[in-house]
Order: C-alpha cells, then sequence, then structure tokens
C-alpha cells in the first residue's frame, strides 16, 4: 500500500540556508556584497571596472567572478585594482550559494569593505539561486530592448536596484524607455533605478553615492 | 539551464521526507512549479532518471502542477494572465497590477511504500 506524504517545501531551500550563511560570514567580517546580474554583453564588467575606480580611495573592493570557462573577467577585475578570484563554473549558467562559498574562502575577508560578486551573464537562471548578499543588482542595456521586463519578468522581480546601461546609445536604438520603466514598476515596484553609461560615465555619479551610503 | 542542480536539489529533499516516514520505496513525487521559475519537465525527467538510479526514490514518477504567472489588478480586481507584451489589466486597462503567482517551485507531496513495522514491547 502506498501512501501519500504532505511535505510542501521550497526545493531551493537547501541553497537559501546556505546563502544564509554566507551571509552571516559576510557580516561577522564586516563585508557588504553585492551581486550583479545581467544577460551577457550588458556591461557588468564594465560596471565593476568604473565602481571599482570611484570607491577604491576609501574602500578596499574584492570581486568574485563567475564564469562559465574562462578568467578574462576577473583580469579585468584585477588590472581596476581590486582583490579577484575566479571562479569557473564548470558549464553552469549561474552562481548558486555553494559556489560563493568557495569563493569565499579564497578572500582576506576582515581586509575587505565591499565584494562585488560577477554574476553568469544570463538573463534567467541566475534569479533562481540566492548567494547571500546584501543587494541583488540587475543590469539592462538599451540595445537589448525595452520588451526585456514582459520576456524575463522573474529576474526583475527580486533585485534591489537596476542599473539601465548604455544610454549613450538611445538615440540610435529603438528604446521606449517609459514602456520598460513601467513593467519593471509592476514587477518590482519602487525598485531603485539608475540609468548610465559605463561609455561615457553619464549616470554613474548616483550609482557610486548609492553604494557609498551602504558601505558607511 | 540549470536542472541538473535543481533536480538533484529535488532528489535530496525527496529522500530525506521519505527516510523520515521509514519508507523503503518512492513511487511518486508531487511537484508545484510556477511559470516565472522557468524549469522544463523533460529535462528534469531526464535528470531525475539518471540521478535517482540506485536510492529509494529509483523510478518514481514525477508529476508536475504548472501554475501559470498570475496577475491582479489593484484598479478593479481583475485576476488574469499577462502576454508577454503588455501587463495591463484586460478587464479596465489599468497598469496599477501586481505579480499574485506564478513564482512557486515547491515539493508538495511523494508517495512512498512503508516497510514492515518494527514491533515495540511495552514493559510496564
Amino acid at each position: 500500500m502506498s501512501e501519500r506524504i504532505a511535505v510542501v517545501e521550497k526545493i531551493m531551500g537547501a541553497n537559501e540556508r546556505l546563502a544564509a550563511q554566507n551571509r552571516r560570514r559576510l557580516d561577522e567580517a564586516g563585508v557588504f556584497a553585492i551581486n550583479i546580474m545581467a544577460s551577457p554583453g550588458a556591461g557588468k564588467t564594465s560596471l565593476i571596472e568604473h565602481t571599482i575606480k570611484a570607491l577604491s580611495d576609501k574602500h578596499t573592493i574584492a570581486v568574485i567572478d563567475g564564469d562559465v570557462a574562462t578568467g578574462i573577467d576577473a583580469g579585468r577585475a584585477a588590472a581596476a585594482g581590486a582583490q579577484a578570484v575566479q571562479i569557473n563554473t564548470g558549464g553552469e549558467c549561474h552562481l548558486d550559494a555553494v559556489m560563493l562559498q568557495e569563493g569565499l574562502e579564497q578572500l582576506d575577508l576582515p581586509a575587505i569593505d565591499l565584494l562585488i560578486v560577477e554574476n553568469v551573464g544570463n538573463l534567467i537562471c541566475p534569479a533562481g539561486f540566492a548567494l547571500g548578499t546584501h543587494k541583488n543588482v540587475l543590469i539592462a542595456s538599451v540595445p537589448e530592448g525595452s520588451d526585456k521586463p514582459y520576456k524575463y519578468p522573474s529576474m526583475y522581480r527580486g533585485v534591489n536596484a537596476l542599473v539601465i546601461n548604455k544610454t549613450d546609445l538611445l538615440p540610435y536604438v529603438e528604446f521606449d524607455m517609459d514602456y520598460f520603466q513601467r513593467g519593471v514598476e509592476i514587477l518590482n515596484p519602487g525598485v531603485l533605478t539608475f540609468p548610465a553609461s559605463c561609455k561615457t560615465g553619464e549616470g554613474l555619479l548616483p550609482w557610486f553615492s548609492w553604494l557609498r551610503t551602504l558601505l558607511v | 539551464m540549470h536542472e541538473l542542480s535543481v533536480t538533484q536539489a529535488l532528489l535530496d529533499l525527496a529522500l530525506d521526507h521519505a527516510k523520515k516516514a521509514h519508507a523503503v520505496q518512492v513511487t511518486d513525487i508531487y511537484l508545484e512549479i510556477g511559470q516565472l521559475s522557468s524549469y522544463v519537465d523533460d529535462s528534469v525527467q531526464f535528470y531525475w532518471d539518471l540521478i535517482s538510479a540506485g536510492t529509494l526514490a529509483e523510478k518514481a514518477r514525477l508529476h508536475f502542477h504548472r501554475t501559470g504567472l498570475e496577475m491582479t489588478c489593484q484598479a478593479c480586481g481583475n485576476e488574469f494572465a499577462p502576454n508577454e507584451v503588455t501587463f495591463a489589466c484586460p478587464q479596465c486597462g489599468s497598469e496599477k497590477v501586481r505579480v499574485s503567482a506564478g513564482e512557486e517551485f515547491r515539493l508538495t507531496a511523494i508517495d512512498v511504500e512503508r516497510g514492515p513495522v518494527p514491533k515495540v514491547k511495552v514493559s510496564q
């Protein structure tokens, strides 16, 4: 005779518990951590380079870089002046809490003020995996088109801030900012939004100021 | 896609509950998957067949209960499934809408066969 057992439990519960452990570890070491997610080519590494250069005057910054195979992005972060750790996910399309834990092992946490985690370039998968970072940030870029919140709603749901990158291209590509922002507001009411261009540097100051307020 | 890692998490969770129930075999697994969690049934099943081999849950049937993305209009109370072009309420046109379902990713139940109940002597 078979018997039914009611469970009702989140399947990703184990990852979430590990993410909570990562958070405790970061808090104990006094590290503030952000997780940057975006599709490939949206400007994650460029934003991180600008951020390292702007905030290194007063803060010690480290980068954990998730990449499917190469170490190019970690190399760029190191060149910009941060302690950088590369995690090759071995084909996985996202970072998870275990991978972040492995990355944390390789850093001198008490010496770090800001940890920037660069997630794997992907607009679907990283949303399902909590890491334990304090803030989750999504970068959308203008050439991707203004319909992305409607097509990939899950990525827009759980983030604390949204950077709209490549605003210098607005005159050249079709991007309906109003349509885009209406979709974002429905999925994530009141989310902080930073329109910016990593190419020209325009609009990056409010992003830096926001991070500075979080680091004091 | 990352169905392998989520299928492993699912297997761990199901086996954990099976062991607690002193089950000898898990025959069926019931899942609730929201549209926003974007998992593909066939890939979960494919990995399941591979990684459940040799466990209590080998050959268990997976039952997927899909829940679509659902929104509730805060202006008129209408509940609706949005399309990929607009989130506006189809009834009143308002964009004062909020996501009300579609993010679930849960194990809801398992069917198990239990072993013989061990006899417990009660001494007085």
